[in-house]
């Protein structure tokens, strides 16, 4: 008997037990060793993006994609800013940038403001029919967009706005619509009911209560929102595309047609440039939101 | 029927519901369905309602351009999926060991998801420059011979996009399994640890298993996405070379927008809606066929 119980204990005690966790142990270095080597291939396309965009053409030309500057110039990124051609316009992608901020600032509002009075009026002042329109937009948000581009083309030719940056919002507010009302419904029913009751009690109504009530307890889901809608409506290229004129174009539109551009010698430092400088709004809003971004990630996660 | 006094109670909710009606009824039920009627018409630069029957799903069938398209779909979307998927898990569950510097891996393994679409595609296009990029630095090292440009090159331009797309979305994926990892419970951990159970079965045969609506709801994300497929190729290869790195997402647009085609086009949309609901009706009736009950 005692021999055995103190078999057990053993077993239990020897390599079973907790394990001292050295520094160095094969574990570690395997764990880290496959995160570093992975974090390379990530890391490396940015790298490689700055690198670039900070290089003359000679150099670019005799050395390779890797190596670092030998010296550094910022002429390439003022030339993707303002020089760069598209077609015949040679104003570089500052009018790209500002068009992207005057569709996505009016954008972000709009669609954040309906989404929130719809998902806050789903959660709390539910009416007959209304879960119906919502499984549709749920359901709507997995159509590909090619189906429905063009009908909103007639709808937005019909009203006017087809090729201006008012209808780019509209439909931008649209195609939002799924995500961002998920979102504040799912937020908003899962505030406690008391609270919303005490203030109907109180002779609250439903406009009162959402920007007395909902709104300043909600601060959060409103940054979460706000983030992903920036980030997705500065990254489009398919509505931009089809739904503006190239006087209006978006960034991302422009940056394809700066660097895929036929005519002329192609300046790999300036399309770096300007590519680094398209994506530099998304990676700022990235690396300073940090876990909110993910936040927001895993809510448009939750619309698949 | 319902009375006018019906009509008007919550009424305020109803008028915030506007926008929502509008988008549901108007552009996702009545676009679909009027995409799918004119895609029975032979509409080239303006929609016209003159049936031709099946004409245009013949003619789309037959179209070398649209049959590449759908096998280059279907290469980049499997190798997708299944790469996506794996990697995706393997960073998570290694991100989950307990480790220093959780954060920082995890911030570089999902940055290039802030970027758009076309900023990869286009950063990809020059680091697989056959002249500057891989293949030039492989050879300068003295591998004359090494061959690695799949942007120029017909058979393989589609794994060179796909090399783009798993940098791009991978650490979504490894978002939301770690978020699954992150939801078992500790003590499963510890009951497999107490029976010595080695820690790679634990994963397959306990945690994965346990996952499983984590693993569905990244697949149906990464599959809805493939078939979206656009600006991507659009901006690292514009489809070339040739038509060899087409995808239906692209041809819907060409048709539509510069060979006025809309005809062409909107069939073309209506093949990608199936595709679509293939993948999720089944999904769908898994998740949600038994849970209706519950609303």
């Amino acid at each position: 008997m005692a021999d055995i119980a103190l078999h057990q204990t053993e077993a239990i005690a020897g390599p079973r037990g907790p394990k001292p966790r050295a520094a160095f142990s094969r574990r570690n270095i395997f764990i880290y060793g496959t995160l570093i080597v992975v974090s390379v291939y990530y890391l490396l396309p940015l790298y490689v993006m700055v690198v670039t965009s900070l290089k003359g053409m000679p150099e670019i030309r005799l050395g390779n994609v890797f190596s670092p500057p030998v010296e550094i110039t910022f002429e390439p990124w003022v030339k993707a800013w303002a020089q760069a051609c598209t077609g015949l316009n040679c104003d570089g992608l500052s009018r790209g940038f500002w068009n992207s901020v005057r569709i996505t600032i009016p954008s972000v509002i709009l669609s954040i403001a309906i989404a929130s009075v719809n998902g806050y009026a789903l959660a709390n002042w539910r009416f007959k029919g209304a879960d119906v329109f919502f499984t549709i937009l749920i359901v709507g948000a997995f159509i590909p967009y090619q189906v429905m581009i063009y009908p909103i083309v007639i709808i937005l030719r019909e009203i006017g706005l087809y090729g201006s940056l008012a209808g780019l919002v509209i439909v931008h507010t649209i195609f939002g619509m799924p995500i961002l009302t998920l979102l504040f419904r799912n937020y908003f029913a899962a505030l406690p009911e008391e609270l919303f009751k005490a203030a109907r009690v109180d002779g609250a109504g439903f406009w009162a209560i959402y920007l007395r009530i909902m709104l300043p307890m909600s601060l959060p889901i409103f940054v979460v929102a706000m983030i992903l809608q920036v980030t997705g409506i500065w990254n489009d290229f398919l509505f931009g595309v089809v739904y503006t004129r190239p006087d209006t174009y978006p960034m991302t539109v422009q940056l394809n047609n700066i660097v895929n551009s036929v005519q002329g010698v192609k300046e790999y430092n300036v399309n770096m440039a300007a590519t680094l400088i398209t994506g530099l709004v998304p990676l700022v809003i990235y690396f300073v939101s940090g876990k909110l971004f993910v936040r927001g990630i895993a809510a448009g996660a939750v619309k698949g | 029927m319902a009375r006018p006094s019906q009509l008007f109670r919550n009424l305020n909710a109803k008028v915030a519901s506007i926008p929502m009606i509008l988008t549901a009824l108007v552009v996702f039920v009545g676009g679909t369905i009027w995409t799918i009627v004119y895609s029975f018409t032979n509409s080239r630069l303006l929609p016209r309602l003159n049936f031709v029957g099946l004409d245009q799903y013949e003619r789309l069938w037959s179209t070398p351009r649209w049959i590449i398209s759908i096998e280059n779909l279907l290469i980049y979307g499997s190798l997708s999926l299944i790469f996506s998927m794996v990697i995706g898990f393997l960073l998570a569950a290694l991100l989950d060991q307990k480790i220093r510097f959780e954060d920082t891996f995890r911030t570089i393994f999902l940055y290039p998801f802030a970027l758009s679409f076309i900023v990869t595609g286009l950063v990809w296009q020059w680091l697989l420059n056959p002249d500057f990029g891989l293949q030039g630095i492989v050879r300068s090292w003295g591998w004359e011979s090494f061959a690695f440009d799949p942007l120029y090159n017909q058979d393989i331009v589609i794994y060179g996009i796909l090399i783009a797309g798993l940098w791009q979305g991978t650490g979504l994926v490894m978002c939301l399994m770690l978020a699954g990892l992150r939801g078992i419970d500790e003590d499963v951990w510890k009951a497999a640890r107490v029976d010595g159970i080695p820690m790679w079965k634990t994963y397959v045969f306990i945690v994965i298993p346990m996952m499983r609506p984590v693993f569905v709801t990244a697949l149906v994300i990464v599959a809805s996405g493939i078939v979206r497929v656009y600006d991507l190729v659009v901006a690292q290869t514009g489809g070339g070379p040739g038509i060899a790195s087409e995808v239906p997402a692209k041809y819907v647009i060409n048709m539509m927008f510069e060979a006025q085609n809309l005809g062409q086009g909107f069939a073309a949309s209506t093949m990608m809606l199936v595709t679509i609901a293939i993948i999720l009706v089944p999904w769908a009736y898994l998740e949600f066929g038994g849970r209706n009950r519950r609303g």
